[in-house]
């Protein structure tokens, strides 16, 4: 017996049944709910937050941001570090060149540091 | 139906089922607790979730963090007044059917702390009480207890019919006032139409 084979036929049949096993618990629970179930809303169930304090205030407040700045002075030295392990594993086998383009990678860093901290970045207030 | 035809129809290899008892069957086998702990008992809550005592058994270990995916409240502990429209109020957020554990001498009446000015004599002043477990603390053994308790009494709530339990009645209410915390006592000291006085006996 030779059948006409589709392998799109296949994955159109495993689709519906797919989609189908999605949605058959949802129509059962809906018809479920209109036969039996009747729906009961409320104004503590409707709230948006689920919690038993009643939430209080505006969610668009500003948050204070002045930690960015230890995050981003923390980052770039993070990233220097990065750079300076192989540049302390490989220092016997440098050339001159390279030394010194690795001294002025770290002293524009230092600069950036001299900055922020003329700049007062440094001091919590 | 007639339970003798049933059981008749199952030495066939026949089983019947109405959709009450499939309804009820799931229902029963798949309570999920609402995380809360209001004190000690709340340890023995915890324990009997654990390998030990293994909730699991029941369909109950899943303890759910939000209200919205609960279906049981065990007030596991004693209810200060302070934290009683909290209470409530978790309680109002849970979907239907709900239903209402109160763990131990605290939850049930104040326990050793119904003298204090500060503690609820109850939880049942505010909300429905299904099961009472006595005990201060109770052993986990006395919880499974109420577990069970609490599943033969899912399994005889009826579908349809006057009867029907009350999530299943549209009138019935879901939610329950919340009590404000006032300047000497909860406003109002308690919700009459779940609760009222002892009446003293006079005689």
């Amino acid at each position: 017996m030779q059948l006409d084979y589709s392998p799109y036929l296949l994955i159109v049949i495993l689709l519906v049944g797919a989609v189908g096993f999605a949605l058959a618990p949802l129509a059962l629970a809906w018809l479920w709910a209109k036969r039996f179930s009747p729906p009961k809303p409320g104004q503590d169930k409707n709230a948006i937050y689920e919690c038993g304090l009643e939430s209080k205030g505006d969610a668009w407040i500003n948050f204070r941001a002045e930690y960015y700045l230890y995050a981003i002075i923390f980052l770039i030295f993070d990233v220097e570090t990065i750079f300076l392990l192989p540049f302390a594993v490989a220092f016997n086998g440098l050339s001159a060149g390279a030394f010194v383009a690795m001294t002025v990678f770290l002293l524009l860093l230092v600069e950036g540091l001299a900055w922020a901290w003329g700049k007062g970045v440094l001091v919590w207030r | 139906m007639d339970e003798g035809l049933k059981s008749e129809l199952r030495k066939q290899g026949i089983f019947l089922t109405s959709f009450e008892d499939l309804y009820n069957w799931g229902r029963k086998n798949s309570i999920w607790p609402l995380g809360f702990g209001l004190a000690c008992c709340a340890i023995e809550m915890i324990a009997t979730s654990m390998a030990r005592w293994d909730l699991a058994r029941f369909g109950a270990e899943v303890f759910r963090p939000s209200p919205r995916q609960a279906d049981l409240m065990i007030v596991a502990g004693t209810v200060t007044k302070k934290m009683a429209p909290q209470v409530v109020r978790l309680y109002n957020q849970m979907p239907e059917p709900k239903y209402v554990i109160a763990m131990g001498a605290c939850a049930i009446s104040g326990g050793p702390f119904k003298q204090g000015y500060n503690v609820l004599k109850g939880i049942d002043r505010y909300i429905p009480v299904d099961v009472h477990i006595p005990g201060c603390p109770p052993r986990p053994e006395a919880l499974l207890h109420a577990f069970m308790t609490l599943q033969r009494k899912i399994d005889e709530q009826a579908l349809t019919g006057p009867d029907r339990p009350a999530h299943l009645v549209a009138q019935a209410p879901s939610e329950f006032p919340v009590p404000q915390y006032g300047e000497h006592d909860l406003e109002p000291p308690n919700n009459p139409k779940v609760w009222r006085p002892p009446v003293p006996v006079t005689s």
